[in-house]
């Protein structure tokens, strides 16, 4: 399992290192300025020249390409262009709405859609099923933004219930930070209790009709035990491998909740940053998106051995 | 001695600074604990770039409001007004400005403000600001005079508009910063926020594009003089100010009315209706100037080198159009061919008369085949993510094609256009024919501030490069000019000659209201949203 799992924390250098190449280039050969976005309309090419030189904008690709990798191999993921703030500072700002969103929103919707996966496929063909169909229909096609005005016309605006927008860290009081981050998460449930209920189902149904489910029944074992210790755990794989995707989705940018909500979280950070062309903090939040994407499938992987005892990685 | 002394001295200056920078952040507190009033506002954008000399950007400059202050300042009749001057003499040869400067007025590390800060100051700002270039090829010197708090500026000739000048409102302002923050190159950020303003820069709580904070100088000496737009006193009435960011509209249009933001700089049009409705939010235009929407050609290449193409497109445009589609309401729009801006000293209608009555078109059909139009497409520039500029291309190129041209409107992000238009190239090589672009009333009321007017050519121009020598002759007059009478007149030529040679065409004056709620009182008219004399 150690050989296993570092074979793949070496495998995902590569990968992360193509990522680094391909986003360097593909934003070199995106059109824009940050120079010219810096000084504004009435710079002379001269000034303009001058920014770009102390930007390091005037040196060749590939020397910049190998200094920026120079920069990483450091920990330092350098300086904003336009704001002259330390990327990693400002990516450390944006973490925390964005990793609070995402876990008060899988934690919600793994206890909410589990449960009604398994119920409706237990009781396929009825009323329940069909209610949670489709309940998964509607999180699938309303959009996030019109479940969010919504809830805050409903929730805040009649109701006075919670505010409107906004972020509180949870070092400034665990009951604001609920406060605040509950209508967003609640927004966002929607759409992953449709995934996760609906994979949840189809997975049960695939095994509810085995052969060994048919003989824990046969022995007298209690439904909800067939159902959550030996149905639900032999198809967890799926169900755990969307709750990855799901949560990675998240961290790399809901850029239209956090916007609903004003959370100043990730991915606000990276639209902001592309529409400024600030290269260095596109860069670093890209690769961060992809390393997340790596650490998750990892653990996804491992998980699946604790699930399934028959997976051994060599 | 001397240099062995410095280090000493230059630390005693740093505890003297900290000291009194840790006085004034214990008084904030200590009021704070009694009376926290924040003001929370959100602008039309978010503040990134925090010098407000290196860069135009309007949330850069408002910045620059908050922290410096300024030798002059408009009123709300645009007349010149002293702020950090007490008074000032000009030498009977007019060539000498003396200025002393008001007693108490001291940087946020408690230094004195000299006249040394001066003079460094309006250097760099007169290497960036096209009205400070003018300004300093009529500057023979700057420096610190007899006395810590004078400032002379000596001149190679008389020039009218030295006041004016020191006194410009909008991007980029004059404004006076430490001199060794001055001393740093103009295309490089000064590393601190150090000023004389009324407000001092909370650096700790600042986030790029989510908010920037404020605190109240509470050792500002304001004027005497009641605030009148960026001229008066400016007293300050909360203790902290934050501009925020909403990204989205309809969450900020929720957050005044349930009282989670105070002001709101700009709502779009299309909510107004709902802001109106609500007695708990005032609405109202504070920019009288407005925003003067504009179309600028290319006249590098064809088929716009050709003045008569450049014209007929102009020609082919009906403000009433654009405005219509842009605002909607005529309430907070303006017919208005001024390119000097409707209800100021220099506006005239004259050369703008078929975009404000919309009868162009056969003009500008006769003008197309008068200069031999072969059917070139025009390459127009499309921004589609900003709201205020999305819409015009799509009405002007309608415009244009009624009129018999081929346009070739492409769709981009601002910020490739904003790298685009800097290209001096041929249209299929990466150039361009046309874009379309908006700006604050203040930033193009006199010839001098109004870049489009500009005639150097490819060298020194402004983004569109016409080359008009005659242009040029005319605006060093309008500079030189000795009576309003005079600058009026040039200002006149100025702009009959922009037309003549389709240089530019303005293509709407339109306002935007702010909202604010009513628990805050004392918002000031002015085209730059400023935050002293109100109280919450």
């Amino acid at each position: 399992m150690v050989g296993y799992i570092i074979q793949r924390v070496l495998a995902a250098i590569p990968v992360m290192g193509f990522v680094a190449l391909f986003i360097f280039l593909l934003l070199r050969l995106t059109p824009g300025d940050p120079a010219a976005i810096i000084a504004g309309d009435t710079a002379t090419p001269e000034q303009l020249e001058q920014i770009r030189e102390s930007l390091g904008l005037n040196e060749p690709v590939l020397v910049q390409f190998f200094s920026w990798i120079g920069q990483l191999l450091q920990g330092d993921f350098g300086t904003s262009i336009i704001s002259g703030q330390p990327v990693l500072e400002l990516i450390a700002d944006r973490m925390e709405p964005t990793i609070s969103l995402a876990l008060t929103t899988i934690i919600l919707s793994v206890l909410i859609a589990v449960p009604l996966g398994v119920i409706a496929a237990w009781k396929q063909g009825t009323l329940i099923d069909r209610f949670v169909m489709l309940l998964s229909v509607l999180g699938f096609s309303i959009p996030v933004f019109v479940i969010g005005y919504l809830m805050i016309s409903l929730f805040s605006m009649q109701l006075g219930w919670f505010p409107v927008q906004g972020f509180r860290p949870i070092g400034d009081g665990i009951g604001d930070f609920f406060h605040r981050i509950a209508l967003p998460t609640f927004t966002l449930t929607l759409l992953y209790i449709a995934l996760i209920a609906r994979i949840t189902r189809t997975s049960m149904l695939e095994i509810l009709g085995d052969d060994y489910v048919r003989t824990a029944r046969s022995k007298g074992l209690p439904e909800s035990r067939v159902l959550m210790r030996h149905a639900l755990r032999n198809c967890s794989m799926p169900i755990i491998t969307v709750i990855g995707i799901g949560f990675a989705l998240i961290i790399s940018g809901v850029v239209v909740t956090e916007s609903v909500f004003n959370l100043p979280g990730l991915g606000r950070l990276t639209v902001d940053a592309v529409l400024s062309r600030d290269y260095p903090v596109i860069q670093a939040v890209i690769l961060l998106a992809s390393l997340i994407y790596v650490v998750i499938n990892l653990l996804v992987d491992i998980a699946y051995v604790f699930l399934d005892p028959r997976i051994r990685y060599a | 001695m001397k240099h062995f002394l410095k280090p000493i001295s230059a630390a005693g200056s740093l505890l003297r600074g900290t000291l009194f920078t840790a006085t004034l952040a214990s008084v904030s507190l200590v009021s704070g604990a009694v009376h926290a009033e924040t003001l929370r506002a959100v602008k039309h954008s978010a503040l990134r770039v925090l010098d407000p000399i290196m860069t135009t950007a309007y949330m850069s400059r408002n910045h620059g409001y908050m922290i410096f202050d300024t030798l002059y300042a408009l009123d709300e009749n645009l007349v010149p007004q002293p702020q950090m001057v007490e008074s000032h003499t000009v030498s009977e040869d007019g060539l000498i400005y003396t200025f002393t400067l008001r007693d108490g007025l001291r940087f946020h590390d408690g230094a004195d403000v000299t006249g040394a800060d001066v003079a460094a100051s309006i250097a760099r700002w007169g290497e960036r600001d096209s009205m400070g270039q003018v300004l300093m090829t009529i500057v023979e010197s700057m420096q610190q005079g007899a006395a810590p708090n004078e400032f002379v500026m000596t001149l190679k000739e008389p020039y009218g508009l030295v006041i004016d000048s020191l006194a410009k409102p909008s991007s980029n302002v004059p404004f006076i910063m430490p001199q060794r923050l001055a001393e740093t190159p103009s295309t490089e950020p000064i590393p601190e926020q150090i000023g004389s303003g009324p407000f001092t820069w909370v650096a700790d709580e600042f986030q790029p594009g989510v908010r920037a904070v404020y605190a109240k100088n509470e050792h500002y000496v304001p004027r005497d003089e009641p605030a009148s737009s960026a001229a008066g006193g400016k007293v300050v009435g909360v203790d902290r100010v934050e501009w925020v960011v909403f990204p989205d509209d309809q969450t900020t249009l929720n957050a005044l009315q349930a009282g989670e933001i105070d002001y709101w700089e700009s709502p779009p049009n299309d909510l107004l209706p709902i802001l109106e409705a609500n007695p708990d939010v005032m609405v109202r235009n504070l920019n009288k100037l407005g925003y003067q929407t504009i179309m600028r050609p290319n006249a590098l290449h064809p088929p716009m080198d050709n003045p008569l193409i450049r014209k007929a497109a102009i020609a082919a445009v009906n403000q009433k159009d654009v405005l219509d589609a842009l605002v909607g309401s005529p309430e907070y729009y303006n017919l208005c061919g001024a390119m000097f801006v409707c209800d100021t000293p220099l506006a005239t209608p004259v050369g703008g008369e078929t975009l404000v009555e919309g009868n162009g078109l056969e003009v500008a059909r006769a003008l197309l085949e008068e200069a031999g139009y072969d059917g070139t497409p025009i390459v127009f520039m499309h921004p589609t993510d900003v709201g205020s500029l999305r819409t015009q291309p799509v009405v002007v190129a309608q415009a244009m094609r009624d009129a018999g041209f081929v346009v070739d409107l492409q769709a981009m992000d601002w910020q490739t256009l904003v790298g685009r238009r800097a290209s001096q190239a041929a249209p299929d090589e990466g150039g361009w024919n046309m874009f379309i672009t908006n700006w604050v009333g203040a930033d193009v009321f006199n010839p001098l501030v109004n870049n489009m007017v500009n005639g150097k050519g490819p060298e020194g121009g402004w983004f569109g490069w016409p080359e008009v020598p005659k242009l040029e002759e005319l605006r060093m007059a309008y500079a030189t000019a000795a009576t309003p009478e005079e600058q009026k007149s040039l200002a006149e030529e100025i702009q009959k000659l922009a037309y003549a040679e389709g240089v530019y065409a303005p293509i709407g004056q339109y306002f935007i209201p702010t909202a604010w709620s009513s628990e805050i009182k004392g918002v000031l008219d002015a085209p730059v949203p400023f935050f002293w004399n109100i109280t919450k």
